[in-house]
């Protein structure tokens, strides 16, 4: 445990960003599963993606991933802007469709 | 201490806090704007990590794109008012549990692993090498997700153009 409490306060390694990246990723499983507000939701999606690009940024500077992690990242960067996008516009039609975007309201398809 | 690891752990706090408030705080406009310190905040962890272009990229496209458009919906589905903000909390004692638990298994798992670590030479910057990987390499991803981005260019402008169609034919 010394060692530990040692380590924690040293130079950052890989250890401490994905240690970051872990509690942000818990966060925003945090927002996607208490919010019921469809926005709040997607804003928790949005913390998940920026977790995982951490995480790969993270190895492509500590390990032999070398620049394949960061490309990966941009990728991951360009999915998250179409996704924003396109579920916006969900979201816009299913309030103009509903006058709610509460999730638990929104529930035509429940058998 | 170094510099370096002063500014890490103040980056990564500020991202940490600044995603805590955006989680638990009632108002959505408040989330909006505490979800862009924690957006600044990856992007500083970025720039530690020796991805420069990355950042840049993630200053903007989350804060100068994703944001406004998270205002955007903010602003066009809430009814006008601001008491309207407030969203609703539920599930919390579920969520939190597995919240938790899902952050203690990764930092377990994280801190126990003995990851292979091999120092990489610090670069000058990574533009020039992600050009020449981005048309070399990947030059097949590219081209799908510029395909992705139009398609969901179209989408959203079709989905959002038949909404106002709607309204104009309903009332």
């Amino acid at each position: 445990m010394d060692v530990l409490m040692i380590q924690s306060f040293a130079e950052p390694g890989l250890t401490h960003f994905l240690i970051v990246s872990a509690i942000l990723f818990s966060l925003g499983i945090m927002a996607v599963l208490s919010r019921r507000n469809t926005i709040m939701v997607l804003m928790g999606v949005e913390l998940i993606l920026n977790s995982a690009n951490i995480n790969f940024i993270a190895f492509s500077r500590f390990t032999e991933l070398s620049l394949d992690g960061q490309m990966i990242g941009l990728f991951v960067i360009i999915i998250a802007a179409a996704e924003a996008a396109v579920a916006l516009a969900i979201v816009l039609n299913v309030y103009n469709r509903f006058k709610t975007i509460n999730l638990d309201e929104i529930s035509l398809l429940k058998g | 201490m170094e510099l370096t690891t002063i500014l890490f752990y103040l980056f990564s706090i500020v991202t940490i806090g600044a995603a805590a408030v955006m989680v638990f705080s009632k108002n959505i406009v408040h989330s909006a704007f505490a979800l862009m310190f924690a957006l600044i905040g990856v992007a500083a962890l970025y720039v530690l990590l020796y991805a420069d272009f990355l950042a840049a990229t993630q200053l903007l496209v989350y804060v100068g794109g994703i944001l406004i458009l998270i205002l955007f919906g903010v602003m066009l589905t809430s009814l006008g008012y601001t008491f309207n903000f407030r969203t609703i909390t539920v599930n919390l004692v579920p969520a939190t549990v597995l919240s938790t638990g899902a952050a203690v298994l990764l930092i377990f798992a994280f801190v126990t692993t003995e990851w292979k670590i091999t120092e990489v030479a610090e670069r000058p910057d990574t533009v020039y090498d992600l050009g020449m990987m981005l048309m070399g390499d990947y030059i097949l991803p590219f081209i799908v997700a510029g395909v992705l981005l139009l398609i969901a260019i179209i989408g959203a402008i079709l989905m959002s153009t038949r909404l106002s169609a709607e309204n104009k034919g309903g009332t």
